[in-house]
């Protein structure tokens, strides 16, 4: 179909820095003991998307993320990774690697996406109208949100005013306006000219942005060539196009526009047909000049899909997503770990081991090789492979990566404990994150702290 | 046959009168005012002298072949496209470039790179390439990459490769053998008795590369070691081999699979005319549906013979599917999205998308090996096209020209390169475009301009491309009258050809067919489109245009038919309810219904699809019976409505489609 995909895997993130390490970049942190970006990977490979380009930030990130891929997808993926120095941003990313793309139109998806929404709406709406760009977005997370308010501490993790302001045309089909969180402390500007032509305007702070595009190539290497500031898609590169959508200075190759009606006069008239009988968007109706003759301005379209409220989509860009997104791949949105759950609702590992009157709760997920010592119980959280932990713990809302050994009696709760790492007896974290290399962790800790 | 029209002309029309005809001259400086038009002045010349009215029937000699409009020259290949590159090259593709920087950082296995870009036929170079150049599907970050300048240039490094079965892949070095071979086997196939010398070096070298390949890695798969050996005696038969090699067996399942795909589809296009309360049949296209569609729950009995289905339930489907439908040609994707959609409708529009697209397509075909042209290229067709019915059902405007097309594929030379075969195809299909959709709009234009008087109130329905044209040329004549718009709901399409002509500087009258018989007092004229003319006179049109037609007929007002020959076709039909289209994506929109545009607040009847006793019915077309027509203005002329057989007899099918 002429679309080449591009995955930003990106490297060591730092709004996730307990978590990620060198050996851990964020691509592979574990989302239900699968490293994250799995979940994007085998959305497409659903799709029957085969060639990919992943693009990962750093070097030794690129490693880890390469050698991860070669050996889970050897035979079904045909994946080719490119490493770009750290800190370029997804622009530069997408710069960096631009010679690499020859296909009429790409398709840019973070690697941190946990989502259901096929990636083929998104891309069949970009060619509906053949647009320039086309973002996905989709729903706050309710549940997030609700979350962090039961429990208070949250609240401080979650960064105040991470939410996009979008505005689009009443169908719902053309983005006309897009600001990220931090521009909505200050006014919001709107341009008017867009205001003017389309009429009306839905503005919506309930949605955000996926981080799902796909970009007319040709365009996107123009913005990318002209613009060499822009540094990130969402915060430049886009708001860009959005904001000149109606005085475009770019030169679309494939001329989708009006550029067509050519000398020819028959071909004027077909096209005039064909422009009679759709209806009209607010482009084309603007692009007409003041006696409905031929096009004299140059527009392009920024399209927009939404993903519908009944479609899980996340991104894992903080730690309250992580603990977030955890918790609902092993419980509401489970159709997207790819695991059989039991009876229970939990997926236990039959190589684990459980000791007596040890009860494992429904949304639980026990990894390969994991030792449970007596009377423990286990409440909605997750637990790599070869963890030990010893009698009398209380594990609820957490997760516990791989190798992970905990003492007699700890109590944890709302937690990430990293792997490797190492908790004494009688530890209780609440809402802390342990950082792993091998840390023992003595004292009893609270509220958000991390070691 | 010369003979047989002149007598016919000079026959009395055994027509009904139509009353309007014997109305004043026309003054012939109106008429030669418009726009000068060689290649049609024939018709013209005659109406233009002011003795010589146009008669009723006025059955033009058939046009001259168009050989002198547009002539069928042969193409050289170079301007219209590029000839194709060579099927055995050793030049790299463009893709080739993705394993340089590769090949570079790792010496052994280069070799194996270029040996299967040697090899490499088409799509699979890259992955053939890359694949061979990371022996053991490992990692490895090539020295290359970090380049210090601003914009740096990363370079791609292949990870994991494709469609490797698992019994092979932990030995990568020797499946890139197997997998050149099994490619090797089934391309070499048509040319198995001469390999040339290039290809003969190709296989060697690609042996050598293999082995190479397979000691760098240390292991020695047999498997693969014996198929090595076995190659040159595969080439010249292959068939035993190709089956107890599990990769072999797989491609040529994959192959043989999509060949049987296409087949399927091209056999099983439906009837346009399918019965859906055929249960059968019904189930044998949902199984070769590419959209499958939920039906609706509450389907009207009477129509039970027409496809019902969920209002919604398409898109998203379809939407999903994108990358599934990797067979289909991404122009034509997007006509059926639009279809599906409603971004396009009306007859001409989606004839005319629908060419485009096909014209596209057939830029961008090559034929298979061991194919010829014409075969595979209606095969091909015939998938798009069915594609296109499962998104909507075909017009028969649509119909006529995919016969059209089809008949030309089926024309061509067999000793036609295949660039110039595409290069007569294209200017066939534009030649089609340009004959039958738009010089027959500019006579139609000419023959109804005829008809409009100075002080007529014209009424017209909905929004025909034809009825505008008329409209707006007889306003560039600087005739005086006044234009009613009859409009209704779901899609209120009058409302765009409202906009149109008042920027014009028409003077327009907008209202909804509720009103007709009220506004019907004022009207001199009755303009109309159509969806398509049956023989028996029958004109297809979008629904309401028989409430319309029926209504003027009650106050003596003629009704005149605006519709292109193409769209002319030999079925006889009595009513609207055998054959007819549901609206799909509106049909079963209640909100279509039950919304008022631009009052929110009316919302009495949300909700009310839930119901269980509502069906819901939503007719595209309606059948007008030839009684109520007084006209049809086609490009062979101003016809009474019995007359359209003698049309569809004399230029229909094969002089028709040139």
């Amino acid at each position: 179909m002429d679309f080449q995909v591009v995955v930003l895997a990106g490297g060591t993130s730092k709004k996730l820095v307990p978590l990620v390490s060198k050996e851990v970049p964020k691509a592979l942190l574990p989302v239900a003991n699968r490293p994250v970006l799995s979940y994007v990977l085998e959305q497409l490979e659903l799709s029957n998307i085969k060639d990919l380009i992943v693009v990962v930030e750093g070097a030794d990130a690129a490693l880890c993320v390469g050698g991860w891929i070669s050996a889970a997808y050897v035979d079904r993926l045909h994946v080719e990774v490119a490493t770009v120095p750290e800190d370029v941003g997804t622009a530069g990313a997408l710069r960096a690697i631009a010679h690499h793309l020859t296909a009429k139109d790409v398709l840019v998806v973070s690697g941190d996406l946990v989502s259901d929404v096929p990636p083929g709406a998104v891309t069949a709406a970009h060619r509906r109208h053949d647009a320039v760009v086309t973002a996905m977005i989709c729903s706050v997370p309710v549940s997030g949100l609700s979350e962090a308010g039961s429990s208070g501490a949250k609240d401080k993790t979650k960064k105040p005013g991470r939410y996009n302001i979008i505005g689009m045309d009443p169908t719902k089909q053309f983005l006309l306006h897009i600001a990220t969180g931090a521009e909505l402390e200050k006014d919001t500007r709107i341009r008017k000219s867009i205001l003017r032509a389309v009429g009306q305007m839905d503005i919506r702070a309930d949605l955000m942005d996926a981080h799902m595009y796909a970009f007319n190539r040709s365009v996107l290497q123009e913005v990318l060539d002209q613009k060499d500031k822009f540094q990130s898609l969402k915060q430049d590169v886009l708001p860009y196009l959005v904001r000149s959508q109606l005085k475009s200075e770019i030169l679309i190759n494939g001329a989708p526009q009006g550029q067509q009606a050519k000398e020819n006069g028959n071909d004027k008239v077909s096209y005039r047909i064909l422009a009679n009988a759709s209806t009209p968007s607010f482009h084309e109706l603007y692009a007409l000049g003041p006696n409905g003759s031929a096009p004299v301005r140059r527009t392009h379209k920024c399209c927009v899909y939404i993903a519908s409220n009944s479609k899980y989509c996340v991104r894992l860009n903080s730690i309250q997503a992580f603990m977030d997104i955890n918790r609902d791949v092993i419980g509401e949105a489970n159709h997207l770990s790819g695991y059989n759950f039991s009876a229970q609702n939990n997926i236990i590992h039959p190589s684990a081991e459980l000791g007596s009157k040890t009860t494992v709760g429904p949304h639980c997920m026990l990894g390969e090789g994991s030792q449970m010592g007596d009377k423990c119980s286990v409440k909605r959280s997750v637990i790599g492979r070869h963890c030990r932990i010893g009698s009398n713990v209380k594990v609820v809302n957490s997760v516990v990566m791989n190798h992970v050994t905990i003492g007699d009696g700890c109590s944890i709760q709302g937690s990430v404990i990293c792997s490797n790492a190492q908790l004494q007896e009688r530890v209780a974290l609440k809402d802390c994150q342990v950082l792993s290399l091998s840390t023992s962790v003595f004292l009893s800790l609270s509220s958000n702290e991390y070691l | 046959m010369d003979s047989r029209r002149s007598s016919r002309a000079l026959i009395d029309p055994k027509v009904r009168q139509v009353g309007f005809f014997t109305n004043a001259p026309l003054p012939p400086d109106r008429t030669q005012s418009d726009p000068p038009d060689p290649i049609h002045s024939t018709p013209l010349a005659d109406a233009s002298s002011p003795g010589n009215f146009l008669s009723p029937v006025m059955i033009p000699p058939p046009r001259h072949p168009s050989s002198s409009l547009l002539p069928r020259l042969p193409h050289s290949p170079s301007d219209a496209f590029p000839p194709p590159s060579p099927t055995t090259t050793t030049t790299t593709t463009s893709l080739g470039d993705f394993s340089d920087d590769v090949t570079a950082a790792s010496s052994p296995p280069s070799a194996a790179a270029a040996a299967a870009r040697v090899r490499g036929r088409g799509s699979s170079v890259k992955q053939q390439g890359a694949a061979s150049s990371f022996p053991g599907g490992g990692f490895e970050v090539p020295p290359s990459v970090k380049a210090p300048s601003s914009v740096p240039a990363s370079g791609l490094t292949t990870v994991s490769v494709v469609k490797l079965p698992p019994g092979i892949s932990e030995n990568a070095g020797g499946s890139v053998s197997v997998e050149v071979q099994s490619d090797r086997a089934l391309n070499s196939k048509p040319l198995k008795e001469k390999t040339s010398k290039a290809e003969r070096r190709a296989i060697q070298e690609a042996q050598r590369a293999a082995k190479a390949a397979a000691k760098a890695e240390g292991i020695k798969t047999p498997a693969a070691t014996a198929l090595a050996n076995a190659k040159p005696t595969k080439s010249t038969r292959p068939s035993p081999q190709r089956n107890d090699s599990p990769v072999v067996v797989a491609a040529s399942e994959k192959k043989g699979g999509d060949r049987s795909v296409e087949k399927d589809r091209k056999k099983d296009v439906p009837h346009p005319r399918m019965q859906y309360d055929d249960k059968s049949r019904v189930q044998k296209l949902k199984k070769r549906s590419v959209v499958k569609p939920t039906e609706a729950r509450n389907r009207v009995e009477l129509f039970r013979h027409l496809p019902q289905y969920e209002h919604g339930t398409q898109l998203p489907v379809l939407q999903s599917k994108f990358f599934q439908l990797d067979t289909l040609h991404p122009a034509v994707y997007k006509v059926g999205l639009q279809y599906l959609s409603g971004d396009i409708c009306g007859g001409n529009a989606r004839c005319i998308a629908m060419l485009q697209a096909f014209q596209e397509a057939i830029r961008d075909y090559s034929t298979p090996p061991a194919k010829t042209l014409s075969r595979d290229l209606t095969a091909k067709i015939s998938s798009y096209v069915s594609f296109l019915i499962d998104c909507r059902p075909l017009s028969v405007s649509m119909g006529n020209a995919i016969r059209f097309l089809k008949s030309q594929i089926a024309k061509i030379p067999i000793s036609l390169s295949e660039s110039e075969a595409k290069a007569t195809l294209h200017s066939d299909i534009e030649r089609f475009i340009n004959e039958k959709i738009i010089l027959a709009d500019r006579v139609i234009v000419k023959h109804a301009v005829t008809k409009i008087r100075d002080g007529d109130v014209l009424l017209t329905y909905g929004s025909s491309s034809a009825v505008e044209m008329i409209l707006q040329h007889a306003h560039e004549l600087g005739k005086q009258f006044r234009v009613v718009i009859v409009d209704s709901r779901p899609k209120h399409e009058g409302k765009l050809l409202l906009r149109r002509l008042v920027r014009k500087g028409l003077s327009c009258t907008y209202t909804h067919i509720n009103a007709i018989s009220y506004i019907i007092h004022e009207v001199t004229r009755v303009f109309l489109g159509a969806s398509s003319v049956l023989s028996n006179g029958t004109v297809c049109s979008r629904v309401g245009t028989a409430c319309v037609a029926m209504v003027a007929y009650g106050f003596h007002i003629p009704v005149l038919v605006c519709c292109e020959a193409y769209k002319f076709h030999e079925r006889v039909q009595l009513d609207s309810i055998c054959s007819n289209e549901l609206g799909v994506l509106l049909a079963g929109d209640p909100d279509s219904i039950s919304k008022v545009p631009g009052r929110e607040d009316i919302n009495h009847l949300d909700g009310w699809d839930k119901s269980e006793n509502l069906q819901l019915l939503n007719l595209i077309y309606d059948a007008t019976p030839s009684d109520y027509v007084s006209l049809i203005i086609t490009d062979y002329g101003m016809i009474p409505p019995t007359s359209v057989p003698v049309i569809v007899r004399e230029y229909g099918r094969g002089q028709l489609w040139i």
